[in-house]
């Protein structure tokens, strides 16, 4: 029912346009700064949200997560309504996952207890919880780091744990935030890789919000350009490539078809 | 060792290095003389005197108390005052007044106040003592009460320093892994404020064990029930010289162990 672009507010509104998947449509307002989002995301589906400083990303992945509350529209997730004019589903009743920009581990806990933090807050008990992230944290090639502390981590290692820590919760939906821009520019590439073959065998939804057009074509297959806190194209990543639609998405190919 | 690079602190006219000097003196001597004068021969003695250990278990048992109970209902305030910074000027300022005038007050004058309040005629001492048949002022409950009057504030302003300096972020990640925001105070704001907790609960027992004026007017000075270890080193000053400067070198003793578990901590002001 709601198509990528279609700003309007309105098509989300139902809740029902992609009953298995992540639909948004909503206006929220911060001062002067008016943002006007319309996505929709099919389930299993990576979406990246594409924008430069300042066009409304932090304040999208706000809404999504449920700590900015939406002034209009509607966002719902499998047919889940979170938000909408009557209701909002607080933050931690939302199942939505986020690996922030800087990870945001809490310091005082071990790796194992950060990532076993989330099914113990859940109600699994200490030793099940510890089985979780043991079980992740193996996955991710990270678990004879399980006792040390965040601070004693590389900036890879710290994004693996954050990532195991966000799935340990099986969320529906996962928010990346600027997943690469923490770490040195030597090691991003082969994070980014890794980063992608994590999120295939993560099967719920993906958005991943960056101002980096090689995040977008390593890590998704669709995405969705904003600026100025309004869409300006959403398309499958190869048609973004091959046609931007503004002079910001044409500058950001031709400089990566320059690498 | 790797030498030191000396650190520029600006300039300092030389003038104002007398008024400095004899500003140290002012606070340091006196500590002197009592270290010089205290009848270290005798102290044995002095110490193992029955009123004595009276004193000093009463006034660490009640200092103890009001510090738990500065930490039960302090912790909370400080969390509500940290947050009070998002809300309209009036109340922001009524609260941050209302927690720090007791730092300000006459200790006396909060006695009096107490006594206003609690006291057999009080403001909410007459219904206690109708319906209850309970008496406040007077009793050792007294004595914490005045305590934790005086000293939880500096509990409440180190941990609100703590959590303004927390970064608020950690609760949100907590959310979004589904904790309940109960679950979330207690596993991670707690534990990023704990260095400031314990600061504030340290200044907060070393100001209960200290507090004179308001436990005098509003508790007096029944031995064993009331007669705290600075009561008892007042009135022992009149009777038994040699038996106050020891009991003043206990409180100093036990101050300045504070102040030292406190040097690595965060207190505003306290550490270099």
């Amino acid at each position: 029912m709601t198509g990528p672009g279609d700003a309007t507010g309105q098509g989300a509104a139902t809740g029902l346009s992609d009953a298995t998947g992540l639909s948004a449509a909503f206006t929220v307002r911060r001062g002067a700064f008016t943002l006007d989002l319309a996505l929709d995301v099919g389930p299993g589906r990576t979406l990246a949200l594409l924008g430069p400083n300042g066009s409304g990303k932090s304040t999208t992945i706000g809404c999504l997560a449920g700590t900015i509350a939406i002034d209009a529209g509607a966002i719902s997730v499998a047919g889940r309504v979170l938000d909408d004019d009557a209701s909002h589903v607080e933050v931690a009743d939302r199942r939505i996952g986020v690996v922030f920009q800087d990870y945001l581990l809490f310091p005082h806990l071990t790796v194992r207890d950060n990532v076993a933090f989330g099914p113990r807050a859940m109600g699994l008990g200490r030793a099940g919880s510890r089985d979780v992230a043991d079980d992740l944290l193996r996955r991710f090639g990270v678990h004879d780091l399980a006792d040390r502390r965040p601070a004693q981590l590389s900036g890879g290692q710290a994004q693996r744990v954050a990532l195991a820590r966000a799935l340990a919760v099986a969320p529906e939906v996962l928010l990346l935030d600027e997943p690469l821009s923490a770490l040195d520019v030597e090691v991003r590439d082969d994070v980014r890789e890794e980063l992608a073959s994590h999120l295939e065998q993560f099967d719920g939804i993906t958005i991943v919000v960056t101002h980096s057009l090689e995040d977008v074509v390593a890590l998704a297959r669709d995405v969705v350009v904003l600026e100025r806190g309004a869409v300006t194209q959403s398309a499958p990543v190869r048609e973004l490539v091959r046609s931007p639609a503004t002079p910001y998405v044409d500058r950001l190919v031709a400089s990566w078809s320059d690498d | 060792m790797a030498p030191r690079r000396p650190r520029r602190a600006g300039f300092l006219a030389p003038a104002l290095w007398i008024p400095a000097g004899i500003a140290l003196a002012l606070l340091a001597l006196p500590l002197v003389a009592l270290v010089v004068r205290a009848p270290w021969a005798d102290l044995p003695q002095l110490l193992a005197r029955g009123e004595v250990l009276q004193a000093l278990a009463l006034s660490l048992g009640t200092a103890a108390i009001a510090t738990a109970v500065s930490l039960a209902l302090g912790v909370p305030l400080a969390l509500v005052l940290a947050r009070s910074a998002e809300w309209s000027a009036v109340p922001r300022r009524l609260l941050r007044a209302l927690v720090t005038v007791p730092l300000v007050l006459p200790p006396v004058v909060g006695g009096v106040a107490l006594l206003l309040l609690l006291g057999r005629r009080g403001l909410v001492g007459e219904w206690l003592d109708a319906w209850f048949g309970l008496t406040i002022p007077f009793s050792t409950t007294a004595v914490v009460i005045a305590q934790v009057f005086v000293a939880m504030p500096f509990l409440v302003l180190a941990v609100e320093g703590a959590v303004r300096a927390s970064d608020r972020r950690f609760e949100i990640a907590a959310a979004t892994l589904g904790a309940s925001r109960w679950t979330v105070f207690r596993r991670v704001t707690l534990p990023l404020v704990a260095p400031g907790v314990s600061a504030g609960a340290l200044l907060c027992f070393t100001r209960a064990l200290g507090e004179f004026g308001a436990t005098i007017t509003f508790a007096g000075s029944f031995p064993g029930v009331t007669q705290t270890l600075p009561i008892a080193t007042y009135l022992e000053l009149q009777r038994d010289p040699d038996a106050a400067i020891a009991l003043s070198l206990v409180l100093m003793i036990v101050s300045v162990a504070v102040l030292v578990s406190l040097r690595d901590r965060w207190v505003p002001g306290l550490t270099s």
